[in-house]
């Protein structure tokens, strides 16, 4: 097994932190894996993207070409990566920020009003954790919801350790908790 | 002791170093490999080493070239911008026979260039770099793990023979997470080397850091000396991974993200009825020849994969030595191939193409 | 037999290479006796520059490093980061050091790096055979300015001690000159106080010596003293640029 993850959107939207999440989520769960983030000169803005391929087997290539999934948390990115998506694959958009559908009739889409949510539960920032609780609700193998906490812990500052329960809130809610 | 980490490429980088005994740093910001030097920042202070941000990149070298002469541990990195302003205190390194460690994470050039991935240092890492007869040991992990394992191997061969040793990575490998066993701590006093500058305590001779032979038959002495070396280090240091090559008829070789790549298309050439392999090189100074060359002599076609306009595939083809036809396929400025083009480049060679 | 004069401990014995009349064996021997004088030669470690001094490291008995061109006082940080408890020197020109190494200069200065610099300004390139050295003063004919250094084109010469003296980093900076018996013996106790600063840890000390090149001035070795005299040193003006013990003192 060997699914490839694509997370695309705007500087400032936390993808890295997104695609960080899965990765130690994967390496708690004794499963290959390789993070790739997209770099540019820019420190805010702009576009930034993530790779995440998590694997039973060692990862060959990090590069994603063709993913199984691809979350795509803005327009721009949908209109460049939703082609790349592999047939059968999945795309999650944050359809608060997007407002067309996704146009492939050959994945599964699963559109979030991520944004509208974190906004609604007072953490304007966590759509991403709002999406990802969505992967991991239709993605229950892949990244089980289990860990999730342990996996935080890893992730978040150790300036900010309270950042971890509001991530959590966050998730659950993506999740439909 | 096992316990894997996560870490991307540059950070492993540091903490192998650092747990190879080294506790000295010199460095200037560069993109993309400057979390290694804000690892050195955070850690060295830390654990009594000294990290400096250097005032250029040739103060940083030279910096190397001082602490090197005390017998020390002592690394910088860059990437290939900076570390074209370094080739003059490597030379001087080669020149006086002191061991230490460049880290090159490339991106495109020539010139300023761009940020983005790529091999195209591969001449300027193998061949000199700077002025002057030498050579240094050059390592090419393609794995954050081996982006650890190779630095401290990095230093013992930097020790053992007197040689500047190179950890050849590029932008991908640098910015990569993967899930890395660090390696144990070892002592930071390591070989015994009597030719340091520490203060002769009125008990020897005064040592003498140098690389100046104003005699011709002096210094051609020392080449030899040199090159007697190297010859060593060729003959016993040469590394290389063999995948997929035992029934190979197509050979691709590559090394860093390439080989990744390339791993990914011999997979799929395989699924597709043909029998393709890789040979890795993990060094690329030493180059693995005897592999190469003893490939060659095996398969109907050798390929170059590669993030540049065809650097390596000049040792490819010296090692091929005409026993097969040996073709480049690249890209270049910080693109990286895709597993589809090496598919189709192979698969044309298949079909009787070129 | 009473000896009544010897050379130091800190030299070895291998003859120079310096032309006659050349003041850099006066100021080798000036930095060999303040090594001698403060007991260091054990635990010194010399850095040699690219210039006439190339060879520095064969006369300094104690341990010797050449470095690059300009590069001395990055490899003195290295090596001085490395082993603190050591003293560490460079002995360098003005090319060297004004010019090619000026960043690492100005930049081991700014660090208070606790080292002791010995700059020999002779404005001129000597191991090269005189081309205008950042130093040359305006209107001197070197190879490279034989119409005289035109300062509309070729700029103005660079006043080191001032330059630095700007700088929070050093501990002291000053100029001295060895053109007469007076000022070779005030050279000795300013360089002996460089490398005392340092042996008492206080960093940056620096000394410019305000040298000659009979050879490349096309002088003979009085007349270039006396050009030392007229020309360089109202130009360069002797004395402490900035001394943070004083500052001390007064505070």
């Amino acid at each position: 097994m060997t699914v490839q993850i694509l997370i695309a959107g705007f500087g400032g939207q936390g993808i890295l932190f997104l695609g960080k999440l899965l990765a130690y989520k994967a390496l708690i769960e004794g499963r290959e894996l390789s993070w790739l983030p997209s770099y540019g000169p820019e420190m805010r803005g702009g576009t930034a993207s993530c790779s995440v391929t998590i694997s039973t087997e060692p990862v060959g290539s990090p590069i994603i070409t063709n993913p199984d999934i691809l979350i795509a948390m803005n327009l721009p990115s949908l209109d460049r990566y939703e082609g790349s998506v592999k047939p059968g694959g999945m795309i999650f958009t944050d359809s608060s920020l997007i407002e067309r559908p996704v146009a492939r009739t050959d994945v599964k889409a699963f559109a979030v009003p991520a944004t509208r949510m974190a906004v609604e539960m007072g953490a304007p920032n966590l759509a991403n954790m709002i999406i990802l609780g969505n992967l991991m609700k239709q993605c229950p193998d892949l990244v089980p919801y289990e860990n999730v906490g342990e996996a935080l812990a890893k992730v978040v500052s150790a300036k900010h350790p309270e950042m971890a329960e509001v991530n959590l809130r966050a998730i659950k809610t993506g999740f439909g908790l | 002791m096992s316990e894997k980490v996560l870490m991307k490429g540059n950070e492993a980088i540091a903490e192998a170093a650092i747990r190879s005994g080294c506790r000295f740093y010199f460095g200037y910001p560069i993109t993309p490999q400057t979390e290694l030097a804000a690892y050195m920042a955070r850690r060295m202070p830390k654990i009594g080493g000294v990290f400096l941000q250097a005032e250029s990149e040739i103060a940083a070298i030279n910096m190397v070239y001082g602490v090197a002469g005390t017998g020390k541990r002592v690394m910088t990195s860059s990437s290939s911008p900076g570390v074209s302003l370094k080739q003059e205190g490597i030379s001087y390194l080669a020149g006086a026979d002191l061991p230490a460690v460049i880290v090159n994470v490339q991106r495109g050039g020539p010139g300023l260039g761009g940020i983005q991935p790529s091999q195209s240092d591969y001449f300027q890492a193998t061949k000199g770099g700077g002025h002057g007869d030498y050579h240094l040991i050059v390592l090419t992990p393609d794995s954050v793990q081996e982006m650890a394992d190779l630095t401290g191997l990095a230093f013992d061969l930097a020790d053992r023979y007197r040689v500047p040793a190179m950890i050849l990575a590029d932008g991908t490998m640098g910015q990569m997470m993967e899930p890395v066993v660090l390696p144990p701590e070892r002592d930071a006093a390591v070989a015994d080397k009597p030719w340091a500058v520490t203060g002769t305590e009125n008990k020897r001779p005064h040592n003498i850091i140098n690389s100046l032979y104003l005699a011709p038959d002096v210094l051609e002495k020392t080449n030899d000396e040199r090159y007697a070396r190297y010859a060593e280090i060729q003959a016993k240091e040469a590394r290389w991974e063999s995948w997929m090559m035992d029934d190979a008829e197509y050979g691709i070789v590559a090394f860093g993200i390439a080989a990744r790549v390339a791993k990914n298309a011999v997979t799929h050439l395989r699924q597709n009825g043909i029998k393709a392999g890789l040979i890795r090189p993990i060094t690329v100074w030493p180059f693995p020849t005897s592999a190469v060359t003893g490939a060659c002599a095996r398969v109907r076609a050798m390929v170059s994969v590669e993030l540049s306009m065809g650097q390596m595939i000049e040792d490819v083809r010296l090692a091929a030595e005409g026993r097969c036809p040996v073709t480049l396929c690249s890209r270049s400025g910080g693109m990286i191939p895709e597993p589809q083009q090496i598919i189709a480049c192979v698969e044309r060679l298949a079909k009787g193409g070129k | 037999m009473a000896v009544v004069f010897s050379k130091p401990k800190s030299l070895t014995d291998r003859e120079f290479h310096y032309c006659p009349g050349c003041p850099h064996g006066i100021i080798h021997r000036l930095v060999a006796q303040a090594i001698d004088n403060l007991g260091i030669e054990g635990r010194t470690i010399g850095i040699a520059p690219v210039g006439c001094a190339v060879m520095a490291y064969d006369y300094f008995a104690c341990d010797m490093v050449e470095a690059a061109h300009g590069r001395a006082p990055a490899v003195a940080t290295g090596i001085k980061r490395a082993l603190p408890d050591r003293i560490v020197f460079t002995y360098q020109g003005d090319g060297d050091l004004a010019s090619i190494g000026m960043a690492e200069t100005v930049h081991s200065a700014a660090r208070g790096e606790n080292i002791t610099i010995i700059f020999v300004n002779n404005a001129i390139y000597g191991m090269t055979g005189g081309q205008m050295a950042p130093t040359s003063l305006p209107g001197q004919v070197t190879q490279t300015s034989p119409y005289g250094r035109d300062v509309a084109t070729q700029g103005y010469p660079i006043r080191i001690c001032e330059l630095l003296s700007s700088l929070d980093g050093p501990h002291f900076i000053a100029r001295v000159a060895v053109n007469n018996v007076k000022n070779v013996n005030q050279a000795a106790k300013t360089i002996e106080k460089a490398f005392r600063n340092q042996v008492e840890g206080k960093g940056f000390s620096l000394v410019e010596v305000v040298s000659a090149c009979p050879t490349n001035w096309g002088m003979t070795p009085s007349k270039a003293l006396a050009w030392v005299s007229e020309r360089m040193i109202p130009y360069y003006p002797l004395g402490v640029f900035k001394d943070a013990d004083e500052k001390e003192d007064r505070a």
